[in-house]
């Protein structure tokens, strides 16, 4: 048995939270830079540029890349042999609370959803998913999932009958009507299978993965090259002011499925594409 | 595409004129920010007052909820959230005398019916890209709803301010042109999902 103290866990997650907010990823970085050398529109060449400058601004000046820093969103896998002293949920409530505070990020979060939307002010509570594995770490993976993007995501209960040609149907669909509301370039996280619930768990899951990593299936793996392909062909672009780079990369995770069932999730990444994790 | 249009706050009915989808313009004077929260407040009290928390008339809105400034800066990240969410709202101010509205996403039929009529633009500014954008904030002062935090009424001044006009008064669409010229895929082919 191995003991972790929360304390511990909010120091460490307080950084996350802050990094995630300043640092694009190294991978999408170099996921818009090989797009650049693509892409066909000449201002979606620079709104490419753009983004890189932002990327660079926000790192150097260590200051939020989008006004919008999210829903915080945690996966947490927990080893088995891992006692924590002190009360994780609490500690890591409290990171994103003194991350909010002390790193100058925006209050997105209302109490309730349709009676008064009163703002928290401090972007707690946090959404956690807590996850039992073997071993003796933590694992913690964090995700600022922003309003716009979010708000076009969707998710299908679709017949077994419709298969994969209705589910690769269902997901350009999805992204061509995300469009330049949601700004691309887009990182395309799908669940497929699962219950109603965990397939949308699946897609948010999804975008853990680093760019350019295919799935472990090679049958997937080719699913999700085809679907970048067809989503690139639908002209969207860069923000969506025309262009072949609409999306950068697209996940696919499955899960096994009721016999009745094929349900698909698409959770829409934009380009502020903040995902970060650790282990304790 | 063409050299930047240099423009000021308040706009004019010869300057909206001249603005057409696809224009890069810089944007400086005095701008208000509004978004969801402070759109629904605005329209309700309207509804019992037949006020409005600050003199519309030639004036643009830009939607936006900043971070909070850290010291030193004049506002935190300050990029636009999408405009479709207050196109309910939209209407009716343009209405009541607003000219601009600034940001991202493309706009429902009854607002691009409404730039038309009441002769006014949208501009789209780039998404996401907060950091550098809110270089051209200048000064910022709090005109209404503080209680609203980010989505509180501020005054901000602009000094060009880069947009993208996206619907002009002539019923031109810059998102719905360049992505069909780029589209490669027959989007009718794909069966209708309820979404």
């Amino acid at each position: 048995m191995r003991t972790i103290k929360a304390e511990e866990i909010k120091d460490k997650v307080k950084k996350l939270v802050m990094d995630a907010e300043y640092f694009i990823p190294e991978d999408f970085i170099g996921a818009i830079k090989s797009a650049k050398e693509k892409e066909e529109s000449p201002i979606g060449v620079e709104i490419l540029d753009t983004i890189l400058k932002n990327a660079e601004v926000a790192a150097e000046e260590q200051v939020a890349y989008c006004q919008d820093t999210g829903y915080p969103v945690f996966f947490i896998e927990i080893g088995q042999d891992v006692h924590i002293e002190g009360n994780i949920r609490q500690a890591i409530n409290e990171a994103v609370r003194e991350a909010t505070r002390e790193g100058y990020l925006r209050a997105s979060l209302a109490y309730d959803p349709v009676l008064e939307r009163k703002n928290t002010g401090d972007n707690t509570p946090a959404l956690m998913y807590f996850d039992i594995v073997p071993g003796d770490k933590i694992k913690i993976m964090f995700a600022a999932k922003g309003g716009g993007s979010e708000n076009t995501s969707r998710q299908m209960m679709l017949k077994p009958a419709d298969g994969w040609e209705g589910v690769k149907n269902f997901i350009i669909k999805t992204v061509a009507n995300a469009g330049p509301n949601a700004c691309p370039p887009f990182t395309v996280g799908v669940g497929i299978g699962g219950t109603f619930d965990y397939s949308a768990v699946l897609a948010k899951k999804s975008l853990f993965r680093h760019i350019g990593e295919r799935h472990p299936d090679p049958k997937i793996a080719k699913l999700e090259e085809k679907l970048i392909e067809e989503i690139n062909k639908l002209g969207v672009g860069p923000l969506g002011f025309g262009g072949s780079t609409t999306a950068v990369d697209v996940k696919i995770e499955v899960a096994p499925v009721h016999i009745a069932s094929l349900p698909v999730a698409v959770n829409i990444q934009c380009h502020a594409a903040r995902h970060k994790e650790l282990e304790i | 595409m063409s050299e930047p249009k240099k423009i000021t706050t308040p706009l004019t009915e010869d300057v909206i004129e001249n603005l057409k989808a696809g224009d890069r313009v810089l944007i400086s004077g005095y701008v208000y920010t509004a978004r969801d929260a402070a759109h629904k407040r605005m329209l309700e009290e309207y509804e019992k007052t037949g006020e409005l928390p600050f003199d519309i008339k030639g004036q643009v809105i830009y939607y936006v909820g900043p971070t909070p400034p850290k010291p030193g800066q004049v506002i935190g990240s300050a990029g636009p959230t999408t405009a479709y969410r207050m196109d309910k709202y939209t209407p009716k101010l343009l209405e009541l005398g607003l000219k601009g509205t600034i940001g991202k996403g493309w706009r429902t039929e009854p607002v691009k019916e409404a730039l038309k009529k009441y002769k006014a633009v949208y501009f789209a500014a780039f998404g996401g890209t907060a950091a550098l954008l809110s270089k051209h904030i200048k000064s910022v002062e709090m005109i209404a709803y503080e209680d609203l935090g980010t989505e509180a009424i501020r005054k901000l001044y602009f000094e060009d301010f880069p947009v993208i006009v996206a619907n002009d008064i002539y019923g031109n669409d810059v998102f719905q042109e360049l992505e069909e010229k780029y589209r490669k895929i027959d989007l009718s082919k794909l069966p209708q999902f309820c979404i």
